[in-house]
């Protein structure tokens, strides 16, 4: 389990205005996902902040872990959640989705080698 | 939150992501240019120095700071941020005796108009849980070792209230002005983790 101690690391203390709020690059297009769907009026935010408020609340109290607290992995599901209920989007077609694109060749694996289209 | 299995079952998260882009693309849901520029405008556009800038308006204008302490949200509208999920922004001020410091225990609310989209060591649940139980433990170790007759008072945000702290204008700044101001005030002052910085 992390701490606010950590020295480096993803949950190391504020030392400066300019840390970067994105990790990885599919954490900004989670989190511009979400956004992007509230502004068209998809869904309201509080509908989200109650949908991300569960997945974190049912992620703490799980007593055991596969792997670390991670926020953007929480707010990806909490999105998958409220486009399930929505009708909009479901859990096994993303699944379905992913798992094909797993099958390109590993340089098509690059989001800037994919047409834009 | 079910998925099990080894790599070969369950795509990664990153091709998740993309997937699901996919998905709401071709359904119409999203336009990822308007998506593209949505994010450019949270990562460098709006962020700690909107902040700054109430800040140091509040230090140097008596009426815009009592105007700020007491209806946050209209008096940084003023200045021209506002916020995208129509929340209520509310500014606590630091003084040599009380000392604010904010979490959001649930989630990580945050506000994004004024500070942008909030630091990793905000979101983590250490920071959410351990700020509540023993802040000045937690502070002293974030580098903010504070007096033990300092109160510190901890504000937990919610869906409806965003707290933005008023740090204390930091000595020998008399003769700085508005402009000069605002680089000493960082986002970990405004959230009650630091001080502002001294010149």
């Amino acid at each position: 389990m992390s701490t606010p101690l950590d020295s480096e690391g993803p949950a190391a203390p504020p030392r400066s205005n300019g840390e970067l709020v994105f990790a990885e690059p599919w954490e900004s297009r989670a989190f511009g996902m979400a956004v992007t769907l509230y502004e068209a009026g998809v869904f309201s935010w509080p509908e989200f902040q109650t949908a991300l408020i569960a997945r974190i609340t049912a992620w703490t109290a799980a007593r055991e872990h596969d792997e670390p607290y991670h926020y953007y992995r929480l707010w990806l599901g909490a999105l998958e959640d409220v486009l399930a209920d929505l009708s909009a989007v479901s859990e096994d077609e993303v699944i379905a989705r992913a798992q094909a694109m797993a099958q390109r060749s590993p340089g098509h694996d690059h989001r800037d080698e994919v047409p834009a289209q | 939150m079910t998925t099990t299995g080894g790599p070969d079952e369950s795509p990664s998260v990153a091709l998740r992501t993309e997937a699901l882009e996919q998905l709401l693309t071709e359904r119409g849901l999203i336009d990822p240019k308007a998506m593209d520029a949505i994010i450019t405008r949270y990562e460098t556009s709006v962020g700690p120095l909107n902040g700054a800038k109430v800040v140091a308006r509040a230090w140097t204008d008596p009426d815009y700071r009592r105007r700020l302490l007491e209806d946050g949200t209209a008096a940084i509208k003023e200045l021209g941020f506002s916020g995208q999920q129509g929340e209520h922004i509310v500014v606590v001020e630091n003084t040599p005796t009380v000392h604010n410091v904010v979490v959001c225990t649930l989630c990580s609310c945050y506000p994004w108009p004024v500070l942008g989209l909030p630091p990793s060591w905000y979101k983590d649940p250490a920071y959410r849980a351990r700020v509540v139980r023993e802040p000045r433990t937690v502070l002293a170790a974030m580098g903010l070792t504070l007096d033990d007759d300092v109160q510190i008072t901890v504000r937990d945000s919610t869906s409806e209230v965003r707290w933005l702290v008023l740090p204390e204008r930091p000595p020998g700044t008399e003769h700085l002005t508005e402009d000069e101001l605002v680089p000493l005030v960082t986002r970990d002052a405004m959230v009650g983790v630091a001080k502002a910085a001294t010149p």
